[in-house]
């Protein structure tokens, strides 16, 4: 006799998530490494100001909302910010995923309690579902949106919301919801670097690109 | 032999007070985690159950579970239960062996048609039917014999209900649980490697007070199978903290942190054992420092190690990250001297064109 | 490298700290008590409350206690190994506590009760008590004559 939940879980934990960490460090590498190989061209004008550290600082700087633009788009950029920290919260500061992390890797952290951890995954969730409603609400920003952007942002829920009901046993067997937990994760894994999920590793060279250009021209970031 | 002497007369026998067999009841609601109020019907219904024929098959099994079970008889009233069935046939306890043996199996099945019940331990080899035989008998055929005159069926350990340590990856027997062979009797499966003793006899008490009793989707009883040993864990406080003992020998472990990191499989295993618990209440293995194994659960010994946490993969994921590194990185490079190349082809292919050329074009279309 | 003597001690030391550990499930309980009471005194209905239904460890013993506190009965019940049945502080609130004879515990109630009915006579019980009284009775009046 099989509990088909717990093939589920094992199957996502095993084969599948196999495949998916394939996926996603093959595919983050081949496009991090294909753009470092590609390069940019040489400028060969005199450097008037210092890019290196310019584009260095603006790694950092562009984590500040640039002056007005909270209050353009309040929930875009507040939704962003909640999101992204609660999302990371979750992710790295919950023991059982950071015992995964030190299975793939063997680095490992102190975690967090129970309440931050699902106060984060609640507040996350919720500014998610704001981002999702700004996005479909606002006519420009609608038709910017492709279906890959809501495909992105709503797997990008789907492993907080179903590690949220598989913790909390809100409904559903246990080992089922977990199961769609790891699913979800392994899902959002394989279509990571194919999306602008990569932005997650490529803002940094973006950022560092474009300051250090303004940096070469003198300007301060 | 099962022409019924009911339990009150032999608890006189015995010179237990009716007292003594309250609070027995009283004890034993608890146990079957049923409502108080339900104490008086279970004293009733003890009081006229009568005592049914039961046979006992051991198949692929270490019979750690009949070990067990004979240790759920400390409080003699249990033992009394225990007389309370007639033990027709059980190999490894009966004092009859051989054909003799055989022959109280067949006279019980015989006299009790339709009446009996069947306790299974171990799991049933199914690729060659020499694997596990009795008395010349495959297991197959001897399960499919005893269970057609069964009222029910009770498989004790994971072995019986699901195939347990028998089945494990690679499965060498072929080794099946008593459900996937019969299909037409009500099973009540019982499992754990093994089951805690006195849950073993509740739910014998269970079958012989009030029949079948409520089963999950597994076949367990409810009443013990019904919420996560994690869940009622002692060590649950230190989780919901996020404290987390990081070796058998830490501070953390020193502490009673939570076992998870060191592959408890708590979470995903229902058992009372954080509750009833082991050796007459003594303490269960959390409480003894070593996580949950899981052995309540189907496939417990293909769940991905059992020093793994639950949250770690559970397959060839470490040469399949090396690979992916290597791979992303050859591809990524190819990829990239790939394009360039066509950059600079793209580059030396670009003829320049001016103003002139481009005007000259125009007015000769 | 530590010595047998002083991982012991440290054995004790957890034990104790599981023992003391409170899960918060006595303020619960001691609200499902009054609770219980106010049915006790509005229509005489008893309630009986399994401790080994949820987890209650010796930390929420100890609240419970401290709340309740000693009553003025305590009683001991020698059948098949003890029980203690006492009144606490609370009256109408009975703790009765189950031991099998090795003296491990069984299960816990608190039963919010006039009178828990473990500690009546059974009619059964009285009537072996009859039956052995005449016999008794009648033995002596055969020793004596």
């Amino acid at each position: 006799m099989n509990n088909p939940y717990f093939d589920l879980l094992m199957f996502a934990r095993g084969p599948l998530f196999d495949l998916a960490l394939l996926v996603f460090v093959a595919g983050i590498l081949i496009r991090i490494v294909e753009i470092l190989v590609l390069g940019r061209k040489k400028d060969f004008s005199k450097a008037k100001g210092k890019p290196v550290q310019q584009g260095i600082k603006t790694i950092f700087t562009r984590t500040l909302p640039r002056p007005g633009a909270i209050k353009a788009n309040p929930i875009t950029i507040v939704g962003g910010y909640v999101f992204h920290i609660g999302f990371f919260i979750a992710f790295l500061l919950f023991v059982p995923h950071i015992a995964l992390i030190e299975a793939l890797t063997g680095l490992s952290w102190p975690g967090v309690g129970r309440v931050i951890i699902e106060s984060a995954t609640v507040i996350a969730v919720i500014a998610g579902l704001a981002l999702l409603y700004t996005r479909w609400k606002d006519p420009v920003r609608r038709k910017l949106t492709t279906w890959v952007d809501y495909l992105v942002l709503i797997l990008s829920l789907l492993p907080l919301i179903t590690g949220y009901v598989a913790v909390n046993k809100l409904f559903g067997d246990p080992t089922f919801m977990m199961a769609l937990h790891i699913l979800s994760v392994d899902i959002l894994m394989i279509v990571f670097p194919f999306t602008k999920l990569m932005h997650a590793f490529t803002f940094a060279m973006a950022r560092y690109y474009n300051g250090s250009i303004q940096g070469r021209k003198g300007a301060e970031s | 032999m099962s022409s019924s002497p009911l339990l009150p007369k032999m608890m006189k026998a015995h010179g237990v007070s009716r007292r003594s067999f309250l609070k027995y009841c009283a004890s034993l609601t608890s146990l079957m985690a049923l409502p108080p109020a339900m104490a008086p019907r279970i004293a009733h219904a003890l009081e006229t159950a009568p005592r049914p024929s039961v046979i006992w098959l051991s198949f692929q099994e270490c019979t750690g579970c009949t070990e067990a079970i004979t240790r759920s008889s400390a409080p003699s009233l249990e033992e009394l239960i225990f007389d309370s069935i007639s033990l027709d046939y059980h190999h490894t306890l009966q004092a009859a062996s051989g054909y003799a043996a055989e022959q109280a199996r067949e006279e019980a099945m015989k006299e009790h048609h339709g009446k009996y019940l069947v306790i299974v331990d171990g799991s049933i080899p199914l690729d060659e039917p020499g694997f596990s035989a009795i008395a010349g008998i495959s297991n197959l055929d001897m399960l499919k014999e005893t269970a057609e005159g069964a009222a029910a069926i009770v498989s004790v350990g994971t072995c019986a209900a699901y195939g347990g340590l028998p089945q494990a990856n690679p499965n060498p027997t072929g080794a099946v649980a008593v459900s996937d062979i019969i299909k037409d009797k009500p099973i009540i499966n019982v499992p754990g490697c093994p089951p805690i003793p006195m849950v073993m006899t509740a739910v014998l008490a269970h079958y012989l007070t009030f029949g079948i009793p409520d089963l999950d989707e597994l076949g367990r009883p409810k009443a013990f199978f019904a919420e996560s040993i994690h869940d009622r864990c002692y060590r649950r406080p230190f989780y919901d903290k996020g404290l987390f003992a990081e070796s058998f020998d830490d501070a953390g472990a020193r502490a009673g942190w939570c076992l998870y990191k060191l592959g408890c499989k708590g979470p995903t295993t229902k058992s009372v054992c954080a509750t009833v618990k082991w050796n007459d209440s003594t303490s269960f293995p959390i409480e003894a420092g070593h996580g949950c194994l899981g052995c309540t659960e189907p496939d417990f010994w293909d769940n991905g190690g059992f020093y793994k946490p639950l949250s770690a993969p559970a397959g060839e994921y470490r040469r399949m990250g090396q690979a992916a590194l290597v791979a992303g990185v050859a591809a990524g490079i190819g990829g990239g001297y790939l394009a360039k190349k066509n950059k600079a082809k793209a580059q030396a292919d670009h003829e320049t064109v001016d103003a002139f050329t481009l005007e000259k074009e125009e007015s000769e279309s | 490298m530590r010595n047998s003597s002083n991982s012991r001690a440290d054995l004790v030391q957890l034990k104790e700290a599981v023992a003391n550990l409170p899960t918060g499930n006595a303020p619960p309980i001691l609200s499902e008590i009054l609770e219980a009471l106010g049915r006790l005194v509005d229509r005489a209905e008893p309630t009986v409350i399994d401790l080994g239904a949820i987890p209650f460890t010796g930390g929420d013993e100890k609240v419970l206690q401290e709340v309740l506190g000693n009553g003025e009965v305590n009683a001991v019940l020698d059948a098949m190994g003890e029980s203690h049945i006492q009144e606490t502080g609370i009256p109408g609130v009975w703790r009765v506590d189950h031991s099998d004879p090795k003296g491990e515990v069984q299960s816990r109630f608190i039963e919010i009760t006039f009178v828990p009915d473990i500690l009546k006579t059974q009619s059964e019980d009285a009537l072996r008590g009859q039956e052995i009284l005449a016999e008794r009775l009648s033995e002596r009046l055969r020793a004596t004559n």
